[in-house]
């Protein structure tokens, strides 16, 4: 297993972090019975860098994301935007929530253009219409427009969910097991997609995910969350595949097979590492089940 | 949405779910389900209905009272049209002696003679009466929306507020309408003084009245509402920067309208119940008085008559709780109420 330690092994100069976070730690609950779920979390992002998150549920990957948009204030450590502490949230770093967060009395549209309307009030009310519905058109949502959540199917909101975090167009953009709840087929139309939309605007994104599998086919370097409590960030694994990757070509490539092979292989150890009454609580591999289809909501209190 | 789908959906949402079965049928879909299916909507409550009226005749005629034999169903419904008769009449009567009026004017002016104004001064009828009694009962109706939407927001966006606010709420909403009447009708008395009132003191009583006793559903339902937003929502308005006010205008308050509306729809029910008793305490022209004048009365009418006004109270009840169950329905955006 070869682990290379963080950004290691570059031939080039490292270019100022982008964003980096330095021994953040977040425990929730009073504080003599507080459960601490991430401790000691370091992570370094460059500009344009596709980083995915891998871990097992309940390790504490929402929490990450909520800490990274600045949603959850940590305990411990300290997050930076380009040298600049991160004090709250903000429509530079846009978020695709893990249960969506639709507004569930608005259309498609309008839920687009309720973050459109605020981050661009500048442009006039035609081109926010068209810079709306451009992004629902990128998720081939455009014969939804006019539908309320309640009427379309779970993957159908996850995709007005990216096409809102996208519309935004954060400098970084964050999502929480955005395909979590597509069935393999769309997931992979999604997954092509997500791929083609980051190398064309290069954006930085960070890609929260249980397969090990849509990690290696979409990101540049994989960064397994340990499992809790007090989980922190395994050492991070690049992923040295050419771009555009097709996932029918990628399936025969020796390289897709050994990344693969090496960040499932690092977290089975880290299963087996943790407290065995951990493993009593039936906690497999996330990426051997199916996706859990309707996630916890996870409820963020700053 | 095909046609019929929206149509069905209509149906749903004005609540006139009963004629979503006719509807399946015109369309020829599964004829002998909707069939039983209407059945069941139209069918046993019509006949409970009979039943019912079959029940009361027959009990009816078995009770003699001080006044006369209570009236059955028939009586009632013949007293009723009496009523409605009376209306009428008196309408009629009223419109002769405006022309009269006139008449009489043109006249005065023929001889120079000085001509005031005369208002005519019959009675108010059975339907003048059930038309000041929901003028008043919207009037409370608006005046508590009005104090109790913006509190019930308060309450739910500071807990705070909520904890200044709860002592007051829990004294004050347990409290009758009889109890609050003269208090109402002291403090109207002092402090209305206008020169030529465009509302009677009575109506203002009985509409503050009302109000004090129905805001508290809405005030309650609308402060759950808003403290029960939820969290993700918060954190979308929270990423997108809204300020304060855009966050409560576009998003505590559009997920808090099914609430406000279900409390709307429970506060406008307690003040049609409230507003009779405070009708016949106040004496202000109206359902309450209608029942209290005809209790004085004690005609061998008057059971008939009170009768009718309960029915026609009841049904006005119902009739005002189905209007706010279609706008509860146009507003909730994920569960449909009944
Ligand atoms: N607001 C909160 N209050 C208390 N505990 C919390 C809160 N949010 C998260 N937790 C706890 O933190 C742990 C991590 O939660 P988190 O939602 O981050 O997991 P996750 O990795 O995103 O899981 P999944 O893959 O199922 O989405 C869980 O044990 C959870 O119970
Ligand atoms: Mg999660």
């Amino acid at each position: 297993m070869s682990v290379l330690p963080e950004l290691g092994g570059s031939p080039r100069p490292t270019p100022p972090a982008f964003f980096e976070m330095n021994g953040v730690g977040k425990s929730f609950g009073p504080t003599e019975s507080a459960t601490e779920v991430l401790r000691g979390v370091n992570l370094e992002i460059r500009e344009g860098e596709f980083v995915a998150i891998v871990g097992f549920s309940g390790s504490g990957k929402s929490t990450l994301v909520a800490l990274m948009a600045g949603l959850l204030d940590p305990d411990q450590g300290s997050l930076r935007i380009l040298g600049e502490p991160v004090t709250g949230p903000g429509p530079d770093r846009g978020v695709v929530f893990q249960n969506y967060s639709l507004l569930p009395w608005l259309t498609v549209r309008e839920n687009v253009l309720l973050a459109v309307d605020q981050v661009f009030p500048k442009k006039s009310a035609v081109e926010r219409a068209d810079h709306a519905e451009h992004y629902i058109e990128m998720v081939n949502l455009t014969a939804a427009l006019e539908k309320r959540p309640d009427e379309l199917s779970g993957g159908m909101r996850q995709r007005v969910a990216v096409a809102r975090g996208l519309a935004i167009e954060p400098r970084i953009l964050l999502m929480d097991e955005p395909l979590g709840a597509l069935d393999a087929l769309t997931r992979g139309t999604l997954q092509v997609e997500i791929e083609r939309i980051w190398a064309r605007d290069k954006k930085t994104v960070v890609l929260v995910t249980n397969s090990v599998d849509e990690a290696v086919l979409l990101a540049d370097r994989i960064v397994p969350l340990k499992p809790g409590p007090r989980a922190s960030l395994g050492p991070s694994f690049p992923v040295d595949l050419p771009r555009p990757r097709d996932r029918k070509a990628l399936n025969g490539s020796v390289t897709f097979q050994r990344t693969r092979n090496e960040v499932t292989q690092y977290l089975i150890e880290m299963q087996s590492r943790s407290t065995p009454a951990m493993s009593a609580l039936g906690r497999s591999l996330p990426d051997l089940e199916p996706a859990d289809l309707r996630p916890p909501r996870a409820s963020f209190r700053s | 949405m095909s046609r019929k789908a929206r149509v069905i959906h209509g149906c749903e949402v004005a609540g006139l779910d009963v004629f979503v079965p006719v509807v399946r049928l015109l369309s020829g879909e599964e004829p002998s389900r909707q069939i039983a299916e209407f059945g069941r909507s139209v069918g046993i409550p019509l006949l409970a209905l009979g039943v019912f009226l079959l029940v009361w005749a027959g009990v009816a005629s078995q009770i003699e009272t001080s006044i006369g034999r209570v009236p059955g169903p028939a009586a009632v419904w013949e007293q009723g049209k009496a009523l409605v008769g009376d209306h009428y009449a008196e309408r009629t009567k009223e419109a002769q002696f405006y022309e009269r009026m006139e008449g009489l004017k043109e006249k005065y002016a023929e001889e120079g003679r000085p001509w005031k104004d005369r208002r005519y001064s019959g009675k108010p009828t059975f339907l003048d009466q059930v038309g000041t009694s929901l003028a008043t009962v919207f009037a409370g109706f608006v005046i508590a929306s009005v104090v109790a939407v913006p509190i019930g927001i308060l309450c739910g966006l500071s807990p705070t507020f909520y904890a200044a606010m709860n002592p007051l709420i829990q004294i004050f909403k347990p409290v009758s309408p009889l109890a609050w009447l003269p208090i109402v009708m002291i403090m109207v008395s002092a402090l209305y003084t206008a020169e030529n009132p465009f509302f009677e003191k009575s109506f203002i009583s009985s509409a503050v009245t009302v109000a004090l006793c129905s805001l508290w559903p809405t005030l309650i339902n609308t402060a759950v509402g808003v403290a029960s937003v939820e969290k993700d929502h918060l954190n979308v308005a929270r990423v997108l920067q809204l300020s304060r006010f855009s966050t409560v205008r576009k998003i505590v308050i559009p997920s808090a309208l099914p609430f406000i509306f279900t409390g709307l729809r429970l506060s406008l029910g307690v003040g049609w119940m409230v507003l009779i008793a405070a009708e016949m305490l106040a004496q202000n022209p109206g359902l309450g008085k209608f029942v209290w004048d005809m209790f004085q009365n004690g005609s061998s009418q008057t059971l008939a008559q009170i009768m009718v006004a309960v029915f026609t109270i009841g049904i006005i009840g119902s009739l005002l709780d189905r209007m706010m169950i279609t706008l509860q329905n146009a507003v909730s955006y994920d569960v449909r109420s009944s």
